[in-house]
């Protein structure tokens, strides 16, 4: 595997952006490889990055230095074969679920597909996700889970090469989330899709993923370890929780989290010379 | 597809407003407001007895009812004699014919004075006129200067210079501009009309203009990354993603500009004597007979009507037209 060509490589990218009185360099020396087909989440702490790199893979953002490859080619411009499901859903609330999937379809297809084989694919796509029942219905009629599960099949639809998840389930609650990582992995299992998510969830990360990529905290962030996670697919939650692999795989992303790269929030504290000077006011 | 058709978007819409008709709360909601009225016109009657002009006191509530309805007396009066005058000719007409059957024969339109009637559709026409040509201005402007922060930054202090410009500082600039311009032999509009109804853009572009470009801009980053993903094309993503976006801020904006462009228009037709509304109110103030004071009060609780109606109309269009129906409230 480690022989042949990567899907998507992202070699020595660095990322710095203006501010007064220099840089900040906000990513820096990050290389990853990504084969065809793999489920890669990408974890940290909030601020270390990781969204500037799926929008720097996503062609949102150029890199200040390196860049990143797609079978081969530089990523210089956004576009629907590196699809991005977004975290708060994204999508136009003047469309139904149906129409939100068409302006994808219609953009991506508008030429190798008639009228009939682009609706039957906007209607595969929603049934994909669940969502046949509710093609007709817009935005504010749908419950948080039901939007996401339109901006995938959105996503889905446009037959990404690779799969870019900013968050997807960040906004859910805990049951509703359950359930879409398990459409997801159903999903991903049948479509052989090539996928990277950013998570802060550790179970998230251990249940869906191939392997979890572990940012180091910023500035300067830059991949920290890469782990594998060997459980076999398909993934049963239930089943997993008895599992000592799945617990190594957890518990080797908390220390890493939580004891190499702790976060460390200084608690405000309170100096003695205002007190006095408000004393003084006072006085 | 998957949209509904406009005409059911219609009658869902006509229906959704009836179904919570109940005459209880009907009547509830009434009460205040014709109680309110009540006493303003009592009010009134007692005010205006201690009024005196020139013209005599200022006419009260019943003073003025009894010229609203000398003024549809008289439209209908004209109405009449205009008939009239058509049945006339017809008749002239008809004699020659009998004569000699190779005559040319034509029906002149009856020329009598305009009536109250007449005047208030003529203002109407104007507004209209005016209105849709700011709209058709000031939204295409609005979209383009939105895009385009460089644009939009040139282009501001322009507008906020001219925003707060009173149509009468406008009006002798646009009548000249007009004249000078407006050299058609045997014109199909008036020049009065024209100058009025320029006037009426001018004053009423600027809400649309602003509501517009703020609406562009307002656009979220969310729904402009899904465009670039989709690599839309500029048309595609003003006409699928921008436009629909604003629509809600470029309605508030056109509901601006049609109230403005009702006040404007009053006082263009007055000034420059274009006939309409506000040249009514000038000619009854000219002529200064005991029923002018009755008549102007006429017009202008028939302008304060019309322009509720304007923006009644409004409202109903952006609530049917819009799909953010929260930004359609008072």
């Amino acid at each position: 595997m480690s022989h042949s060509r990567p899907h998507l490589e992202l070699s020595s990218v660095g990322m710095g952006f203006p501010v007064k009185g220099g840089t900040f360099t906000a990513l820096e020396d990050v290389n990853l490889r990504v084969n065809e087909g793999e489920f890669i989440s990408l974890i940290g702490h909030s601020g270390c990055g990781k969204s500037t790199v799926l929008n720097i893979i996503a062609g949102l953002m150029r890199a200040s230095r390196g860049g990143c490859l797609l079978d081969g080619r530089e990523v210089t411009e956004p576009g629907p074969e590196r699809a991005v499901v977004f975290q708060n859903h994204s999508l136009m609330p003047w469309l139904s679920a149906y129409g939100n999937v068409e302006l994808a379809v219609r953009q991506v297809f508008r030429r190798s597909m008639t009228r009939e084989q682009r609706r039957d694919w906007i209607i595969h796509n929603l049934e994909l996700v669940h969502m046949g029942h509710a093609l007709d219905k817009r935005p504010d009629e749908l419950s948080g889970g039901m939007r996401q599960r339109v901006g995938i099949a959105r996503a889905l639809a446009m037959q990404p090469k690779v799969l870019l998840m900013d968050e997807p389930f960040g906004a859910l609650d805990a049951l509703t989330r359950a359930h879409l990582q398990d459409s997801l992995m159903e999903i991903q299992r049948e479509l052989n899709s090539t996928v990277i998510m950013i998570t802060h969830d550790v179970d998230e990360a251990v249940l869906l993923s191939d392997r979890i990529v572990m940012m180091t905290n910023g500035p300067a962030a830059s991949i920290g370890e890469v782990l594998d996670v060997p459980l076999e697919r398909p993934r049963d939650r239930v089943a997993l929780a008895d599992c000592p692999e799945y617990n190594r795989c957890r518990q080797s992303v908390l220390s890493f989290l939580y004891e190499k790269q702790q976060k460390v929030t200084p608690m405000p504290q309170r100096t003695a010379r205002p007190a006095s000077d408000a004393d003084a006011v006072n006085a | 597809m998957q949209q509904t058709a406009p005409v059911t978007r219609i009658t869902d819409f006509m229906k959704q407003r009836m179904a919570g008709f109940n005459p209880q709360g009907a009547i509830r909601a009434l009460t205040m407001p014709v109680l309110g009225v009540l006493v303003f016109l009592l009010l009134w009657q007692m005010a205006a007895q201690n009024v005196t002009t020139s013209l005599g006191s200022l006419p009260g509530p019943a003073g003025v009812w009894e010229q609203a309805g000398n003024l549809w007396e008289g439209h209908l009066e004209e109405q009449r004699r205009a008939a009239e005058f058509i049945e006339m000719q017809k008749e002239r007409n008809a004699q020659i014919l009998e004569r000699n059957p190779d005559a040319e024969v034509r029906i002149r339109p009856y020329s009598g004075k305009e009536t109250f009637i007449d005047q208030i559709l003529t203002s109407l026409g104007t507004v209209f006129s005016g209105f849709v040509l700011a709209s058709l201005v000031a939204i295409p402007l609005g979209i383009v200067v939105g895009l385009n922060r460089y644009l939009y930054e040139a282009v501001n202090p322009v507008i906020q210079v001219f925003k707060p410009v009173s149509p009468l500082a406008w009006l002798p600039i646009v009548t000249l501009v007009v004249s000078a311009t407006y050299t058609v032999e045997d014109p199909m509009v008036s020049r009065a009309f024209i100058t009025s109804m320029v006037t009426v853009s001018l004053c009423s572009l600027w809400p649309t203009l602003v509501n517009t470009i703020m609406g562009v801009n307002a656009v979220s980053q969310d729904l402009r990354n899904v465009s670039q993903v989709l690599r839309l094309g500029f048309f595609t993503h003003v006409w699928r993603v921008v436009l629909p976006s604003a629509i809600p801020m470029i309605f508030t904006g056109l509901r601006l500009s049609l109230g403005i462009a009702w006040m404007v228009l009053i006082a263009a037709e007055m000034l420059a004597q274009s006939p309409g509304l506000g040249k009514f109110v000038w000619d009854e103030f000219q002529n200064g007979s005991s029923e002018s004071l009755g008549r102007i009060m006429v017009a202008v609780i028939v302008i304060g009507l019309i322009g509720l109606v304007l923006d009644r109309g409004m409202l109903t269009l952006q609530r049917l037209l819009s799909w953010d129906r929260a930004s359609a409230t008072h």
